[in-house]
């Protein structure tokens, strides 16, 4: 069920648009926001609050790379994995991260800190190569730096 | 040489009083005060401006087909959405000069009298959306957006929507349908989004450079505007480059430099130990030019003559260190990744591709795949799909194909990558050993 603050927020977010539907994204990302990743459940009640159907709104939440139908780490990690960081040198950064991780893309970390995700062109190709921890950005990568980086989240 | 968009970047961005001080927010004052929105569209369409984000469409042609006489909501949206690999430009016009893109916007926005305006924000850029977020309200305490603007009557409510990730959401039509909340699919056209776009009104949608020169066309004029370019396109251009250069990075330089100027003095030529094999002009959907090319001129017609793309122009750069399979491999993945998978070519096709060219790369490439692969050019070609997206695609595949055909059939006939994979000490007894086991 979603809670007083979710509901709240998405009926805020249906008024600034002119169908109730415009608001699925937003309030994917509500939700999101709450919660770290948007469960069946989750899926059955924003349909319920925006008059739509779940597979409607699943059709929405599984197209876009960015909400997670399936559940995360406390931290997210994405990779760039496009082709300015693939030329300067992602292959090593790839390795190291895995290695540390002991994880995959795709994958959570068994003490759940970490979630790794691989993710396009991150906009920052002349600091190539480049990640992002949650809201931050690394650049310039190297291997050796990344073992301070994830020392940051816990 | 003026640099007009770049030259009052800072970090943190100027605040609305120190833009104003400036010159900042003449432009809106000037038009909404002094100019019939048609006399913008006039103005702009003049200037000969091209928009910035990829296609090269004229701005002032592309708001002139708005219908100024339909009463209701009309819609501007700025394409922040910057998603093609290689490019970083918007980014820093987003951190770096906030105010700027919204004067644009409120501009455009009276000149075809849109009622609302939205800044469409890729997600990854965080610091962009702080820095948005605090000029929209501050343009909005300023008296700038809201009621009746700057009490002449015109109102604009002005909002950031920032997306969940998808390379479909730079496509105008497909962006409209996610800020409508749907999947970002591509509409068919015609209807136009300039007749038929956000929520069925007629919405223009412009990209972040090309809003953020508009108030200094507003407040210098079209021959200024000109006067800026070497070349018939005209203005500066933000030019970037990435790869093993000595100094990648992205500059304002007037439109029409040779890729000469551009490689040398700004991006200090190739890193010590690397060579030149090519560069994509204009992002990840553009054909590969190659050393033979360097004195092209970098403008819409210099790099079409040259059988590319300016694209956005951020460069990015093939040294004779990386596998040029690997490379092509590696934007198939991201285009294959990125289809929205709503028509067949694209969807099935760019798989195919990916699969084709990671056998290659792994050194299980048969001799037909080349010609496989070239009859996906076609296939996938202009007019097989529903949007750019299996096209451009195509671009760097095919004259990859053209220009670096010798690598391909290396891979082959060696069933090897010759790059990643370095060439044993000693292969002839390596083969023998192989054979002797067998």
């Amino acid at each position: 069920m979603l809670s007083m603050t979710e509901k709240e927020k998405i009926e805020d977010e249906i008024r600034q648009v002119p169908i109730k539907k415009a608001a699925c994204i937003e309030a994917l990302k509500i939700v999101q926001e709450h919660r770290r990743w948007v469960s069946d459940e989750s899926i059955r009640d924003v349909a319920d609050i925006l008059d739509m159907s779940p597979e409607e709104v699943d059709s929405v939440a599984t197209f876009y790379n960015l909400i997670f139908r399936q559940p995360v780490g406390r931290h997210i990690i994405l990779l760039c994995d496009s082709i300015s960081c693939y030329v300067m040198g992602l292959k090593g950064i790839h390795a190291e991260l895995t290695r540390l991780l002991e994880i995959q893309y795709g994958q959570t970390t068994a003490d759940g800190r970490f979630t790794l995700l691989p993710n396009p062109c991150l906009g920052t190709c002349d600091h190539a190569p480049a990640l992002m921890v949650d809201n931050d950005t690394y650049r310039d990568l190297q291997p050796s730096a990344l073992v301070d980086i994830l020392e940051k989240y816990t | 040489m003026e640099r007009p968009l770049t030259q009052h970047i800072t970090f943190p961005p100027l605040e609305i009083r120190q833009y104003e001080a400036i010159g900042g927010y003449q432009a809106v004052r000037k038009a909404v005060r002094h100019m019939q929105p048609q006399e913008v569209t006039a103005l702009v369409k003049e200037s000969n401006m091209k928009g910035r984000g990829g296609a090269g469409f004229s701005t002032g042609m592309k708001w002139s087909f708005v219908p100024m006489d339909v009463p209701g909501p009309k819609y501007l949206v700025a394409n922040a959405d910057e998603m093609e690999p290689g490019t970083f430009k918007d980014r820093w016009l987003l951190e770096g000069n906030p105010h700027q893109l919204l004067e644009g916007m409120i501009v455009a926005a009276y000149a075809i009298q849109a009622t609302e305006a939205f800044v469409f924000l890729r997600w990854a850029y965080k610091d962009a959306a702080i820095a948005v977020r605090k000029a929209i309200a501050e343009a909005y305490d300023a008296g700038y957006l809201g009621k009746d603007i700057l009490g002449t009557g015109y109102s604009l409510e002005m909002h950031l929507h920032t997306g969940v990730g998808r390379y479909m959401c730079g496509e105008e039509t497909a962006l409209l349908n996610s800020l409508e909340g749907k999947r970002a699919t591509p509409r068919a056209k015609p209807p136009f989004p300039q007749i038929s776009g956000l929520f069925g009104k007629p919405t223009i949608v412009n990209n972040v450079e090309t809003l953020s020169f508009i108030p200094h066309i507003v407040n210098k004029g079209a021959d200024w505007f000109k006067s800026l370019s070497r070349s018939a396109d005209g203005g500066t251009k933000i030019y970037g480059v990435s790869g093993r250069v000595n100094k990648p990075g992205a500059w304002e330089l007037p439109m029409g430099i040779t890729m000469r100027e551009l490689m040398e003095e700004y991006a200090g030529g190739m890193k010590n130990g690397f060579g030149f094999r090519g560069v994509l002009p204009g992002g990840a959907s553009t054909d590969f030019l190659i050393e033979k090319h360097m004195d092209i001129t970098l403008d819409f017609a210099g790099v079409a003559a040259a059988g590319s793309r300016l694209g956005t122009g951020t460069m990015v750069v093939l040294d004779d260190q990386t596998c040029p399979v690997g490379f092509v491999h590696n934007l198939e993945h991201f285009f294959a990744q990125e289809s929205c998978g709503f028509c067949t070519p694209c969807r099935e096709g760019l798989p195919w591709t990916e699969k084709l060219l990671w056998a290659i790369e792994q050194g299980r490439g048969r001799d037909e795949d080349l010609a496989l692969l070239l009859r996906h050019t076609e296939w996938l070609g202009p007019g097989n799909t529903f949007c750019a997206l299996a096209p451009g695609a195509m671009e760097p595949l095919q004259s990859a194909l053209k220009y670096f055909r010798d690598d391909f059939e290396r891979h082959i006939r060696e069933h090897r990558c010759p790059y990643h994979d370095p060439v044993p000490a000693a292969p002839a007894s390596a083969h023998l050993h192989h054979t002797h086991h067998l």
